[in-house]
């Protein structure tokens, strides 16, 4: 009696979330993969039947070319160097030196921050304008003399993208720092000494035992953080507004269907989306599953 | 004890999904009942009777907002019974608003009148989903056909109906420049493309880098309207935008490449600035000139600007004698949950009274051409003889023109051209974008 009790109270406490979830994330997932095949531009829905047209036009659509493009320039460049600064932060800290509490909360504060308020905040400091108006970055680089190192930020043309990535870099290395932390702490400290009575330098035993041994917490963190920039769309709208050179999946999608009504091409990008994040999120949710399963 | 814990929460809990399953409700019904169905449920989530009257705008801040509240002023003076709701949703020229807009009109819970840029923004999206009523009784009632310039009322019809009541004039056609620059240089404010050529050339060589201020995206596209005024003239303008003109006619291509030389003159840092940072340049003495609409007279004035000593302006150099307006206006949906407060509202949106109250709080002029001359100042006045007089023209950047999904494609095709310079393909791009959603189908 009282186990049935508490399967009943277990189901009437995952039912609401299951249901919403049914409703607001796989329903609407039909829902919007239903309206991509349809001929929906303007106010009032029009669910004629359109195929696979809108993903045909999108493949053509010199707009969508650049999205993709972006998309990668500041996929690999937000991943990797939030990996790279994660990591050397991660190790600095591990080695046990005073105020480590400190210095480990203000890497992880920016993470606190949405991105709108780094995307603004970044907006100033990355200001390209340059002679008598140059502020932000730029002035500090020509008070100190470092001349060279005065550019055009995200207004670099074809590259401006990879730009935006500092500030996405800036808020998350200190995340990536954290889960490397946790799992630099996990690794007994038997494996390092057992290596170091083998003989191993401190470079050798980092590069043949910690970080081998670290490869499931970059997997994790590459998930996250990939998954993150696929979508992202605040931090570009923060720092430089909706202009086409600096334009991602998720700007156009926002666009096309809510300034210009284009609700079938909206779907389609959305759908793409979803997808996309899908191909890089379902292998890692098997993987995990499967490896949970064995424990 | 655990049995007093358990009843009280299956309960919190079917109480959470009932109010999930009526969350879910309204947003299934199908938007073509909507009109009808309205009028009963609006007034009971009101709560009360027809003697209210809800309109809905993106003015909340700045001169807009107060411009607003001068002329509700005047709404609650004439009718003191009626309830004014003030349902303005916040965001830069209205993107969010419509956004928002969009969300309750396919719900079915439509204001009793909303703002809406003037022209096809409005004929395109709400026209075409039979969204609003024709509002030519009140010209007619009104005497409005009279005091409102004879060129305005087709750009803002569609088939000889007039779909909504311009409250306010903005030109988009005005190149503001820097008075003592020019004069320090021995050049007079341009009249034609070639003076104005001339002229920046003239700068560049002596020293002035980015003689022509831009801003971000839409500024480029503001930019690119004006030019192809100038260049095309205003019957072949006319003609593009109403389908009967060629997008791929060498006059166009005479255009796109008096708009690339024309670009060749700007600040590279354009993308990175507000239309205010871009404006703010002529006065500063960073740059010399600035095609933005008359809104920016307003912005030199709030930073203590004098005309004609700190800016200077003149219509953008060959398009002299063409107005290329823009207007903010009011609509009359079909089935207003309270048509008669509409009605009302609207009767006071184009009544000198209502427009003389809001435009020179907001810095443009009103619709109206009898509007007090006292209340102006020296821009506006010269404004609004310009709009007595001159041939009207309507803006693509500001929605009279083309319907929302052309303009989308244009700004695609414009960004592009921006970042590949490429004419050839910015003309494929308008011919393309045309047929694909403007009236060369």
């Amino acid at each position: 009696m009282s186990l049935s009790r508490d399967r009943l109270i277990s189901i009437a406490l995952v039912s609401p979330s299951i249901l919403a979830v049914l409703v607001f994330v796989y329903g609407f997932i039909f829902w919007s993969v239903r309206v991509s095949m349809s001929n929906w531009v303007g106010l009032l829905p029009d669910y004629s039947w359109a195929g696979l047209a809108n993903y045909r036009n999108l493949m053509h659509d010199p707009r969508f070319h650049i999205d993709v493009r972006n998309t990668v320039i500041f996929t690999v460049l937000f991943v990797a160097g939030c990996l790279a600064l994660g990591l050397i932060l991660a190790v600095l800290l591990d080695q046990g030196l005073r105020g480590e509490t400190f210095f480990r909360n203000l890497f992880l504060f920016p993470m606190a921050i949405s991105f709108i308020v780094t995307g603004v905040v970044w907006r100033w400091l990355m200001n390209p304008a340059q002679g008598s108006r140059i502020s932000g970055l730029n002035l500090l680089f020509d008070k100190m003399g470092l001349d060279f190192l005065i550019n055009q930020w995200y207004t670099t043309p074809y590259w401006g993208i990879g730009f935006i990535a500092i500030p996405a870099i800036w808020q998350m290395s200190g995340y990536t720092m954290a889960l490397y932390l946790g799992g630099l702490r996990s690794i007994p400290d038997e494996v390092r000494e057992a290596a170091r009575v083998d003989g191993a330098s401190e470079w050798q035993l980092y590069r043949y035992v910690i970080l081998p041994l670290l490869s499931p917490i970059t997997l994790t963190a590459m998930i996250i953080l990939g998954h993150i920039s696929l979508k992202v769309f605040d931090l570009i709208v923060a720092v430089a507004g909706k202009q086409l050179p600096l334009d991602v999946p998720a700007i156009y999608m926002w666009t096309t269907t809510f300034d210009g009504g284009f609700y079938n091409r909206g779907a389609a990008i959305g759908i793409l989306l979803l997808l996309s994040v899908a191909v890089l999120v379902i292998p890692y949710l098997r993987y995990t599953l499967r490896t949970e399963a064995e424990l | 004890m655990r049995k007093s814990k358990f009843w009280p929460m299956v309960v919190v809990l079917l109480l959470a999904m009932a109010l999930l399953s009526a969350c879910a409700t309204p947003a299934a019904a199908p938007a073509g009942d909507a009109a009808a169905g309205d009028e009963g449920t609006a007034a009971e989530a009101a709560g009360d009777s027809a003697n209210q009257v809800e309109v809905f705008s993106w003015w909340t801040g700045g001169g807009e907002a107060a411009g607003l509240e001068a002329m509700i002023g005047v709404f609650n003076a004439e009718y003191p019974d009626i309830e004014f709701i003030n349902a303005a949703v916040a965001g830069g020229a209205g993107t969010n608003a419509r956004a928002v807009l969009a969300t309750r009109l396919q719900a079915g819970d439509a204001p009793d009148s909303w703002q809406g840029h003037a022209g096809q923004e409005l004929i395109g999206t709400y026209v075409a989903a039979d969204q609003l009523e024709p509002v030519n009784f009140l010209f007619e009632e009104n005497g409005w056909l009279d005091v409102m310039p004879e060129t305005l009322i087709p750009l803002i019809s569609q088939n000889g109906n007039i779909y909504s009541v311009p409250v306010n004039i903005h030109r988009a056609n005005v190149l503001w420049y820097n008075p003592g620059i020019l004069a320090d240089n021995g050049l007079e404010a341009p009249t034609d493309l070639d003076s104005w050529f001339a002229a920046m050339d003239a700068l560049q060589a002596a020293g002035v880098e980015a003689p022509l201020a831009m801003g971000e995206q839409w500024t480029a596209m503001h930019l690119f309207e004006t030019v192809l005024l100038s260049s095309l003239g205003p019957d072949a303008y006319d003609a593009v935008w109403s389908g009967e003109g060629d997008w791929a006619g060498e006059d166009v291509t005479a255009a796109l490449e008096n708009f690339a030389k024309t670009l060749s003159y700007t600040n590279s840092d354009a993308s990175a600035l507000t239309w205010q940072d871009a404006s703010r340049l002529v006065v500063d003495g960073d740059a010399a000139f600035n095609v933005m609409g008359d809104w920016a007279e307003g912005y030199f004035r709030e930073i203590g600007m004098a005309p004609q000593e700190d800016y200077g302006w003149t219509p953008v150099p060959g398009s002299n004698g063409n107005f290329q307006f823009l207007s903010d206006s009011f609509v009359l949906p079909v089935g207003a949950p309270h048509r008669d407060a509409a009605i009302a509202w609207l009767t006071v949106a184009g009544s000198q009274a209502g427009q003389d109250a809001f435009n020179p709080v907001k810095g443009s002029i009103p619709a109206r051409s009898d509007g007090d001359r006292s209340l102006y100042g020296e821009y506006l006045l010269s404004a609004m003889d310009d709009w007595a007089s001159d041939r009207v023209v309507g803006s693509l950047t500001h929605g009279v023109v083309a319907n929302d999904a052309w303009k989308s494609e244009i700004d695609t095709a414009l960004g592009l051209f921006l970042t590949n310079s490429d004419v050839a393909a910015f003309q494929d791009a308008l011919v393309n974008a045309c047929a694909a959603a403007g009236p060369c189908q």
